[in-house]
């Protein structure tokens, strides 16, 4: 009955360049209802919600199929200003205050009631000035509305997190017309009590009439409050629940739950055991923005693949970047017993580390240098290989014709397909490119290969043979291979253990053919149900 | 349904208030720390120049008068997060070739004066919206590109007043002109509305044995009433927004181009007015290098006021103006009176415009940097 609902999605698809990331969607929202979205990173929450806010970057690709209907009528949302006139609230992950505003300021923003004066009956509305006494009025209203006593007045830039959130659902519920409000992950940056509160401040909305959309990956936040779960799995919607009638075992199974075809790995003399530790992480911090590290622990055992798993944002891909000493890291890094200096790449590769970066076109290559140069560069800046003596003591050159005849033999060993070792690696495919940063990584003839992401980007054909050169990497030369990625199915594919990192630490190790309930638990920060040594 | 009730008492403890006072502290003494140090410096330098106080008084009057308006003409792009608008030399162009066009025409006193700034209004907008087309396709360099800009739109002066003048546009004035016939000579004689507006208003009422320009002074008063009436509209809330966070004005539905481009356009109007009162109190008028050094001395002047790229005020503006301009009184007179030449203090003067426009510019970028630092941290 879309007479019933607020918002009502019919059978929603939209692609991304040819890249189908949402697939018939349908969804409804009635009045006062909590209607949870979850799904894993990928999903398709994200791109669902851009499309109903009518955010430009869908219809800057191509706009989407399927209706969207309000109140039983067909509407059209081009762009945000439109959402919010339908009376379609969002509030964002990343916080969309301005700091040097007061709470009133933000929660009135570009909405600030105005009174006439001289100057604007002549110039236009645009000089009225402002009401700051409705505008005060109004926004303790909206505050109380949330049950929240703040001084309105009270600049943002010095409100604890925890009140920011606040400030910015107050702002669309001043929104006289507001119907649904969209939530994006609110809880991501709150801390757990903080997070009550908004949930209990999203349930008296809900008692108000207003509808709420609520993204997000933490299970129990989505059995706290809603009333309805709509799980997404690879742009699909995998089934939508009543939740007294399932519970989060259900909804995490459904979240992860696909087949993993684990291919036969083939075996070695000596699996590696907790005997012979070849790396320890102890405390360690990584200041990346977006991916922080805060004191993980973590050890790897000599010769194993580790998988490193997590959500967008936990701060997985720190762990790589912070070890190599590309991002400021503090806490220990034993390697075979020794200290690792940290903060010096330089050190982090004569330790016989090797890593191939998760941006494979920004960090990874120099995009219009050849395919040999870029395969030797690292060998001949941090291991003085390729290189022949000149007249001159001290100078040295690069020797190009080692440098093509081991370009050469790589190419033909990891089948990377190019016209040849001089072509710019601009022109390579995505799995070739990949292939090529790998190929630079062994060159340094790593004892422990660090990896991230070296799937993302690249077709499906293309990522088999990726991890199929990580498995050759591993069982015919024993590195050790640290490998970070988004994608669990692929962790759980050749890994012979998965780290799933939660808000910076690590919140457990599972074996890859662990149950799909466990993994979902796991990354969505739940007590994992059982660890493995 | 155990619901958690949210009360202040149970939301994290850390309240505004606490962590208030001692930032609001340090904050005040950071943004004293520069105006201070050059109050300082002028008092060394006027004990060094030992000047009759009488003399400066005067001549910091006359001064105030002559620069104020020039320098609250950069407040506006500042709020609109524009940073400081080398862009008002393009502004002083359009003021002087209105003043090019009364004196042509023979219009003089305070009706030739009101004329100029009637007609530099329509030449500022079409220049200060010329200009705000490529900021705003420069956003996050506004400044760098507002200073090149100037040259160029100094090249386009040059070729208008030095070579169009007598051959496309038709013009035969032998006094303002060059022999040839083709061209404006190097220096106007601005007689015609020499203290204009300084003379306006009770010209014969002195404050005690001073001479003060009221109508110039009412002026600048009336341009801090609209400044700071401004921000208090609608439109000024939106360019305060538009300052702070681009993307978020945007996401709140604010067309934050828009916002920038009246921003330069108010800046640019205000810069074409500032240069007029500058020169009729000057009298005289380098046709081809007046304008040049206004940019550079008036966002000096600001600047040691206290202000920063990103923050402004009326305060900033006219104590600016006021440390700024007796330093330059003083320098030259102490450097005269301490090693017998007055180049030195000459120099002093210079390196210390430059200079402070560099260190500045330095601490801003440190600033934001750190600033983002512990926000990322938080």
């Amino acid at each position: 009955m879309p007479g019933n609902s607020v918002l009502e999605l019919k059978n929603i698809t939209k692609s991304y360049f040819g890249n189908t990331v949402l697939k018939g969607i349908n969804l409804s929202v009635k009045p006062g209802e909590i209607h949870a979205v979850v799904g894993e990173n990928g999903a398709g929450k994200s791109t669902l919600m851009n499309l109903i806010f009518g955010m430009p970057v869908i219809h800057e690709t191509g706009g989407f199929e399927g209706e969207i209907f309000m109140d039983g009528q067909a509407v059209k949302i081009d762009s945000p200003r439109q959402a919010m006139e339908l009376g379609i609230g969002m509030v964002h992950q990343e916080f969309m205050l301005i700091p040097g505003f007061t709470v009133m300021e933000n929660i009135k923003l570009n909405r600030e009631p105005t009174k006439p004066n001289p100057v604007s009956k002549i110039l236009g509305p645009s000089m009225e000035t402002l009401d700051y006494q409705a505008m005060s009025h109004d926004s303790k209203t909206a505050l109380e509305k949330l049950g929240l006593e703040i001084d309105e007045s009270a600049y943002v830039s010095r409100l604890p997190v925890g009140y920011m959130q606040f400030v910015e659902i107050a702002r669309e519920i001043d929104k006289k017309n507001a119907r649904l409000i969209v939530f994006d992950e609110p809880t991501a940056v709150l801390a757990e009590s903080e997070a009550e509160h908004l949930i209990a401040a999203m349930k008296r909305l809900a008692e108000q009439g207003i509808a709420i959309l609520f993204i997000t990956h933490r299970l129990d936040e989505v059995m706290a409050c809603s009333d309805t779960i709509t799980i997404l799995r690879d742009g699909e919607l995998v089934k939508t629940l009543v939740r007294k009638e399932t519970s989060v075992e259900q909804i995490a199974e459904l979240m992860v739950g696909r087949k993993v075809e684990r291919g036969h790995l083939p075996p070695r003399s000596v699996e590696p055991s907790d005997d012979d530790i070849i790396l320890e992480l102890k405390d360690l911090t990584v200041e990346m923005p977006g991916e922080r590290v805060r004191g993980l622990d973590l050890k790897v055992r000599r010769g194993e693949i580790l998988g490193i798993g997590g959500l967008a944002g936990q701060g997985k891909v720190g762990i790589a970047n912070g070890v190599m000493g590309l991002y400021p890291a503090t806490g220990e890094v034993i390697i075979d017993g020794k200290a690792l200096k940290l903060n010096d790449p330089k050190a982090a590769l004569d330790a016989r580390m090797a890593f191939v970066s998760e941006d494979r076109r920004g960090v990874g290559l120099l995009l219009d240098e050849s395919v040999a140069v870029n395969i030797v560069l690292s060998s001949v800046e941090a291991q003085n290989k390729f290189l022949r003596r000149t007249i001159i003591p001290g100078v040295r050159l690069l020797d190009q014709k080692a440098v093509r005849e081991y370009a050469m033999k790589i190419i033909k060993d990891l089948d990377i397909r190019c016209t040849g070792p001089n072509q710019p690696v601009r022109r390579l495919s995505g799995g070739n490119q990949q292939k090529v940063c790998l190929a630079r990584a062994f060159s340094l003839q790593p004892e422990i290969l660090w990896v991230s992401e070296p799937t993302r980007g690249i077709d499906i054909g293309a990522k088999q043979l990726v991890l199929d050169l990580l498995v050759q990497f591993n069982r015919e030369y024993g590195m050790t291979i640290i490998m970070t990625s988004s994608e669990l199915n692929e962790l759980r594919r050749i890994c012979d253990r998965i780290a799933l990192v939660y808000r910076g630490k690590v919140a457990g190790i599972l074996k890859p053919d662990a149950s799909d309930v466990d993994f979902g638990l796991m990354i969505s920060g739940k007590q994992p149900v059982k660890e493995v040594g | 349904m155990n619901e958690p009730k949210i009360t202040p008492q149970t939301l994290p403890e850390k309240t505004a208030g606490q962590v208030k006072t001692g930032k609001k502290f340090e904050g005040i003494m950071g943004e004293l720390y520069v105006p201070l140090f050059f109050a300082v410096l002028c008092l060394l330098g006027i004990v060094a120049a030992g000047l009759n106080p009488r003399f400066l008084l005067n001549e910091i009057i006359i001064r105030l008068a002559r620069n104020s308006f020039l320098v609250l003409s950069l407040i506006i792009p500042v709020i609109a997060g524009l940073g400081l608008n080398f862009g008002i030399v393009i502004g002083a162009m359009s003021g002087q070739a209105a003043l090019i066009i009364i004196t042509h025409l023979e219009i003089g006193g305070l009706p030739g004066f009101l004329l100029a700034a009637l007609i530099s209004v329509p030449f500022a907008l079409i220049t200060g919206y010329l200009t705000g087309l490529v900021l705003n396709r420069a956003k996050g360099r506004e400044m760098v590109t507002g200073y090149i800009l100037g040259f160029f739109a100094n090249g386009v002066y040059q070729l208008i007043f030095l070579v169009l003048v007598g051959t496309l546009i038709p013009m035969s004035n032998p006094k303002m002109m060059l022999s040839s016939g083709i061209g404006l000579r190097n220096t106007i004689d601005l007689i015609a509305i020499n203290k204009a507006l300084d003379n306006a208003l009770l010209s014969s009422v002195r404050l005690g044995a001073f001479k003060i320009p009221w109508a110039t002074f009412l002026a600048i008063g009336l341009l801090c009433l609209f400044t700071s009436y401004f921000t208090k509209t609608k439109l000024g809330q939106q360019m305060r927004a538009v300052g702070q966070d681009r993307h978020i004005a945007a996401v709140s539905g604010i067309n934050v181009d828009r916002i920038r481009l009246i921003a330069i356009m108010i800046s640019t109007v205000l810069g074409a007015w500032g240069q007029l009162i500058y020169l009729q109190n000057i009298g005289t008028f380098n046709t081809y290098n007046s304008h040049e050094q206004v940019g550079m001395f008036s966002i000096a002047a600001i600047l040691i006021g206290g202000a920063s790229i990103s923050k402004a005020t009326i305060w900033n503006a006219l104590v600016g103006v006021l440390l700024f301009h007796t330093l330059f009184v003083v320098s030259p007179l102490a450097g005269q009176r301490i090693l017998g030449i007055p180049q030195v203090g000459e120099y002093f003067r210079s390196f210390l415009a430059y200079g402070i426009i560099a260190v500045a510019l330095a601490l801003h970028a440190w600033q934001t940097k750190k600033k983002a630092a512990s926000r990322e941290k938080e």
